[in-house]
């Protein structure tokens, strides 16, 4: 087979100082081979693997992500973060799934910095997997910009999700068995469709900025006597400014599974006050 | 004492104005193992200057052969090997290998010792260690690195991670042996080759010295009913261990000598060289061999599943910490069999090579059964050469040519001021190599102190220039690392390609960047050409990153400008055949290393100030060893007790198994405590809390002395442990049934029951070793055999029984095993299935005796024992206060309750969280001499701490947008370090970072749903940079683009 014609996989690993690049670096020393097209990018924990960058990652064209981390119980850092890595792996792994991309294309597994040979072996064998699987969307039939539109839709909704899992992502378990079971294709299907969005009743908002400025995304249009406007576009639906709207008003609504009203138009934004 | 200050400070001016014509020193440490490492490191870094001999071509001692090591199985060369870069790039440790100490004269506190470093034929400064000769070398000779088994060059790095990284050349050459070859000369591009080399003899002055030069596994070829050397098939442990490694001989496959086949049915045989009373053999215990050999049947079924493993075993000693669970985890795993018999290597199948073991079952039938392959779980010796060694030192060998010392001292060898640290002392493992190095190094500076800081140097850097306003200015620097990159990246391209990247203005490649003149030139670009950012594409940034971050200070940026590109481990070496995929990786990794240091942003580390004073929680020997050896290098200590006196657990000891007064010793202990002016102490104290972090904490102490608080730098946690109160064998309802403290009290009041008794029966594991104390309380046997002699000492015509389950007497006190047992006490085994029973009885003389029942295995039947005096070898359990305490300073308690120490090997004495010490009973039982020893450890390391002015913490660390956060509170459970606070704001609970306290972990910045909490160095922007860059070949993206979401 000529190398034109043979598909060669944009793969990236993000993997731990501690262990997995050492694992690497060792798999360098003792000269094993594996596949040239893997990109390795060093963190100083496998637990500060965000799922964001895996998502992103496939966005932006990758065929397959490694993450690499230390044995568990052989963290670097008290905290033990391989175990953060494992619960945000699992629940990457639903997230692909119900965006329809194949599970497969990431992968997280341990390498201690004595397993050099470990490492090659790993690489060589996800990567045959992912040239089995062929460019990302293709065994998936996705075309390009459906596969980016999901994408996209699933990015923004990371936010919400490290809100809602919080506990589930930050579980620390000796038995791996129980990360497997910890998200469910129902439970993120679920997750997906009730995600809320948040809205500014123009009829109830008196524009007193408290919303805006409390707003982490700076994702709400405000001007004092001017109606706010929520730029669904920016919002990260962590409901701050809902909990922040003063009882009184009441302005801010949560809307679940119902689309969002769209913006009133600038026009009619501002507010008349009785004077006097 | 002040015509003592005069003379100190004449000698200090004599040895200032010599120190310019170099060889003077404080400290000398000879050995190069791990206890050697820990002692240089400790001793460089509390101000003075240490020389380090070491005999091999390189420091790492055994520890580098090892695989793994027990109970963690952590990869031993990487656990060690960062401890050699950072010994290497210490400025106050000057080391010297391949040579040897020929004399020493003097005396304490000016020594002047002789050094004979061996040829190496290469000069160590221009070789590069890029290995070229070594391909070249056309002579081959059994590795000694790998135990022969495999083969290496005559020219050769002792082993990859080798300080310093330079080859040597062996007498194999063909050049030393025949004067032929030389090939190595022509091919070395540095012209380090120097066959004109001989010994160089070189006369260092030293203020004290410590020797460490460790073990050397027991020769098995010394007894011939092995067969080692003879049937192929039988391996020693240490070969095992190589075979076991990934740089072993075969890359980590298990092969068999005679068909390099892999054997899945594997023997070990305990006690190779120990415990033996017979020719060539050593009486005493080696002490690791039990659980080494469980670590090697662990790894053997981690490799082959199906293995089958069988360990013919003496008694199981598994005292040390969480070895009882490490034996029952082998013990576990199917197809491994512990089978408790004497063994003999019956022959070797002329065909297959197999190896038969003649046994006996626990039925008491003698059995024959064939193995694929033998290993000798040998034990620890003495260095070859020791003798030669100790006359060379003029210190004294005990009988089994281990160092001798001074019983009040463990540390201290027969000649003042030459110290002992490791496995020379008696066979020990890993955590208590570390832990008297670091006491040897408290010693010396104890002795040293008026001259700390006078010889020791500290880098200056010059000041930072501000770049943080300017455009990028990168700087690309490709390496060839010799052929080692050149020779399948092509670098030149790379160079050109670096060039044409966004914001680089100068690209440039170098044979060999790391040398010391490329460093000179590159601080000079970085002047000259005005970079403020710096890439170097080569090898990879875990051990090299230090080096080139340190030329960026030197060059006055900020050394979190530099950014490395991995394009040998990740690159030409692992991708050796395919030249030009490998030069366009190379070209990726430096793009994505160029969209990376456009974020890289100046971080500062901390200089934190430390407060000079210790305080030390726990008066009992621990305690006060360690309060004194810190107030003696004249630092304040405040020494906290619970008790209304100091003593501790000793205040109810009398003798140790080796003779000593406990009650002499301690009393001599607590007046020179009480005496000293720098040592405060609180009786009946209690501490109700503590704040800071290291460097600067605050302790509330309450006691007699009412209400105080004090600051302090360092805290040292001896808090001892409890004696478990028996709810067995009728302890408590019959005052015959006692356990061994009362025992000892007893015996040293010759109470007339005890010493008149005529039977003694002493039951061991009492509370230990169950279900609900998984755990050996270590000390028990030994003192069991204590008691049991001293009671033969009085009345020998009492008879003595030992009920034990496995006597665990380690080390030389094995020989006090002996020694009871020759004189009649009589030993009884059983299991935790079938305990003694005891119940009120007659005897058949019509004494009211307690009628003890057991199953004698070798009888093979129920006995029956008429006890006048029981006594139970109760287990040690935590003290009472260690959660309260553990809370307090913010330190993890064990599985078991005790104190958990940082890394259960390499940082035996420090916490997790830095200033805070370790030592004693609180960290684990153990021995007087061993708590001792100990303590000098917990006061080594912070003297380390306290010895200066500031401690610095990295600047990667963790900061908060507060606009971004939304105080939802994900950050801070995360972080187990409590860096991470929640604040009440007028704009609601912000999270926010207690920089010092953070480790740069990142975990909440995973966590962080906004990404308001940012780990710095490693932050979302610079990630997804790399990432862009990674998947977009396109020159624009390494400028540093990402799309933030």
């Amino acid at each position: 087979m000529s190398s034109e014609s043979k598909f060669r996989p944009k793969m990236l690993g993000i993997i731990c100082n501690w262990c997995c690049y050492g694992g690497a670096d060792l798999c360098g020393v003792s000269r094993f081979q594996y596949p040239t097209y893997i990109r390795l990018i060093r963190v100083m924990c496998s637990g500060r693997v965000d799922m964001k960058h895996i998502l992103f990652a496939f966005l932006n064209g990758a065929d397959g992500i490694f993450v690499g981390g230390c044995h568990i119980n052989d963290c670097h850092y008290n905290p033990e973060g391989n175990y953060d890595a494992l619960s945000m792996y699992n629940f990457c792994k639903k997230l692909l799934e119900h965006v329809g991309i194949n599970p497969k294309r990431l992968r997280l597994e341990w390498v201690s910095a004595g397993e050099g040979i470990r490492f090659a072996n790993i690489m060589n064998e996800f990567s045959r997997e992912i040239e089995e699987l062929g460019p990302l969307g293709r065994i998936e039939g996705l075309d390009e910009n459906e596969l980016k539109t999901r994408l996209k839709n699933i990015i923004k909704l990371v936010p919400y999700f490290k809100l809602v899992k919080m506990k589930e992502l930050a579980i620390h378990n000796p038995d791996e068995e129980v990360y497997k079971k910890l998200y469910t294709s129902e439970d993120i299907d679920r997750l997906i469709k009730e995600a809320p969005s948040y809205y500014i009743d123009p009829k109830r908002c008196q524009a007193c900025m408290t919303c805006a400025r409390r707003c982490p995304a700076s994702a709400i249009i405000s001007e004092k006597n001017k109606i706010h406007i929520i730029d669904q576009d920016k919002c990260i639906r962590c409901g701050t400014c809902y909990d922040a709207c003063p009882p009184k008003f009441g302005a801010v609504t949560k809307i679940v599974g119902a689309p969002v009203p769209p913006p009133i138009p600038d026009d009619q934004r501002t507010i008349i006050r009785k004077t006097g | 004492m002040e015509k003592e200050l005069i003379e100190r400070k004449e000698l200090l001016k004599r040895l200032c104005q010599n120190s310019s014509n170099g060889n003077f020193g404080d400290v000398m440490i000879v050995g190069g193992g791990i206890s050697g490492i820990q002692a240089a490191l400790d001793l460089g870094t509390a101000g003075f200057k240490v020389y380090f001999i070491e005999k091999s071509p390189t420091v790492g001692g055994k520890m580098a052969h090892l695989d793994k090591t027990f109970p963690t199985n952590d990869c031993s060369m990487c656990i060690e090997s960062p401890k050699f870069v950072e010994c290497k790039r210490h400025p106050n440790i000057e080391m010297i290998t391949y040579a040897e100490v020929e004399k020493v004269r003097g005396e304490k506190g000016d020594f002047t010792v002789t050094v004979v470093k061996k040829p190496r034929y290469v000069d160590e400064n221009k070789c590069t260690g890029c290995t070229v000769c070594v391909e070249y070398c056309p002579a081959q000779y059994p590795d000694p690195f790998n135990q022969g088994i495999s083969n290496n060059k005559a020219i050769h790095i002792y082993f990859a991670q080798a300080i310093p990284l330079v080859t040597y050349i062996d007498d194999s050459c063909l050049y030393l042996k025949e004067g032929k070859c030389q090939i190595c000369s022509s091919v070395c591009k540095n012209d380090a080759i120097d066959f004109s080399q001989t010994p160089e003899y070189i006369d260092i002055k030293v203020g004290a010295i410590i020797v460490s030069p460790g073990i050397e596994p027991f020769d098995a070829r010394l007894i011939k009913e092995y067969r080692y050397g003879e049937f192929v098939n039988v391996v020693t442990a240490f070969d095992y261990e190589r075979l076991l490694c990934a740089t072993g001989p075969y890359e980590g496959e298990i092969l068999r000598a005679s068909d390099k086949k892999h054997p899945h049915n594997i023997a070990w045989i305990h006690c190779v060289g120990s415990r033996q009373v017979i020719e060539g053999a050593n009486s005493y215990c080696s002490s690791v061999c039990c659980t080494y050999t469980q670590k090697q049947v662990i790894l053997t079924k981690d490799h082959d599943a199906d293995a089958r493993c069988t360990v013919f075993h003496n008694d199981i000693r598994s005292f040390g910490k969480d070895f009882e669970r490490f034996y029952q985890r082998a013990e576990n795993l199917p197809g491994v069999r512990f089978i408790r018999s004497y063994v003999s290597i019956v022959r070797e199948d002329p065909v297959t090579k197999n190896i038969f073991i003649r046994y006996s079952t626990p039925e008491g039938e003698v059995r024959e059964e064939e193995f694929d392959m033998v290993v000798l779980s040998v034990g620890l010796a003495p260095p070859a050469d020791v003798k030669k060694f100790a006359d060379a030192f003029g210190i004294e060998l005990n009988e089994h040519g281990f160092c001798k010392t001074n019983p009040f001292n463990p540390l201290e060898t027969t000649r003042p001021g030459i110290f002992v640290s490791g496995a020379f002392l008696n066979p020990m493992d890993i955590p208590e190599s570390v832990f008297t190095a670091s006491g040897s190094g408290s010693l010396c500076g104890e002795l040293l102190s008026y001259r700390r800081g006078k010889l020791s140097k500290e880098r200056v850097y010059p000041p930072e220039r501000d770049v943080s306003q300017e455009e990028p200015r990168i700087g690309v620097y490709v390496c060839h690392c010799g052929a080692n990159i050149g020779r399948i990246v092509n670098v030149p391209e790379t160079v050109e390609y670096a060039k044409t990247l966004p914001n680089v203005v100068h690209a440039e490649e170098n044979l060999f960047i790391c040398s010391t003149e490329a460093a000179a030139m590159l601080a000079k670009d970085i002047k000259e050409r005005g970079l403020n950012r710096v890439i170097v594409a080569a090898c990879t940034p875990r051990t090299h990153e230090p080096l080139f971050r340190d030329t960026l200070r030197e060059a006055g940026i900020n050394q979190y400008y530099y950014e490395m590109s991995n394009v040998r481990e990740h690159c030409s070496w692992v991708h050796s055949k395919e030249k030009e995929a490998a030069t366009e990786k190379a070209k990726d990794l430096i793009r994505m290393s160029v969209a990376r240091a456009h974020h890289l942003e100046p971080l500062q580390e901390f200089d934190l100030p430390v407060n000079k004073v210790a305080v030390v929680i726990g008066g009992g020997i621990g305690g006060m060893t360690s309060a004194l050896s810190i107030a003696n290098q004249g630092h304040e200590v405040h020494l906290v007790e619970k008790e209304k006196e100091l003593g501790g657990k000793a205040r109810n000891l009398h003798y140790t198994l080796e003779g000593l007064d406990v009650q002499r010793y301690l009393s001599e202990l607590k007046n020179k405590v009480y005496s000293h002016p720098l040592i405060h102490i609180y009786t009946n104290a209690d501490i109700p809390e503590t704040t800071g972090y290291v460097g600067n904490f605050t302790t509330k102490i309450v006691s007699d002395k009412g209400i105080k608080e004090i600051k302090h730098g360092a805290a040292v946690i001896a808090i001892g442990a409890d004696v478990y109160k028996p709810n067995e064998y009728l302890y408590g309802e019959d005052d015959r049934v006692m356990t061994h403290l009362e025992l000892e009290e007893k015996i040293s009041n010759r109470d007339e029951k005890v010493i008149t008794a005529k039977t003694v029966v002493m039951i061991q594991c009492v509370g230990s070793r169950n279900e609900e104390r998984n755990y050996c309380s270590r000390i028990c046997c030994s003192e069991s055999i204590k008691n049991a002699l001293k009671l033969k000492e009085v009345n020998p015509d009492m008879d003595i029984y030992i009920l034990f389950r496995d006597m665990r007497t380690y080390g030389f006190k094995e020989d006090y095993y002996r020694e009871a047992a020759d004189k009649g006490v009589r030993f009884i085994r059983y299991e935790l299935e079938d305990k003694p029973l005891v119940a009120p009885g007659e005897s058949e003389d019509g004494r009211h005796v307690l009628k003890v029942t057991a199953t004698d295995y070798i009888l093979g039947k129920k006995i029956e024992l008429d006890a006048d005096i029981i006594a139970l070898a109760a287990a040690i359990i935590p003290a009472e206060a260690s959660q309260e305490v553990s809370k307090k300073f913010k330190v993890a308690l064990g599985p078991d309750g005790f104190f958990q120490e940082a890394h259960v090997k390499l940082r035996p004495v420090d916490f997790a969280a830095e200033g805070v010490y370790l030592c004693g009973i609180a960290h684990y039982p153990k021995l007087i001499p061993e708590t001792i020893s100990q303590a000098y450890g917990a006061a080594g390391r912070a003297l380390t701490l306290l010895s200066n002015d500031t401690v610095v913490a990295s600047g990667s660390v963790c900061t908060v947008d507060e606009k971004m956060c939304m105080g939802c509170g994900a950050c801070a459970p995360a972080c187990t370090y409590n860096a991470i606070e929640l604040k009440d704001t007028r704009m609601g609970k912000k999270a926010s970072v207690v920089p010092v306290l953070c480790k740069g972990c990142g975990l909440c910045n995973s966590k962080c749903p906004t990404g308001a909490i940012q780990l710095k160095h490693y932050t979302d922007k610079e990630i997804f940079s790399q990432i862009l860059a990674g998947l977009y070949k396109d020159t624009e993206y390494a400028s540093g683009k990402t799309i933030i979401i």
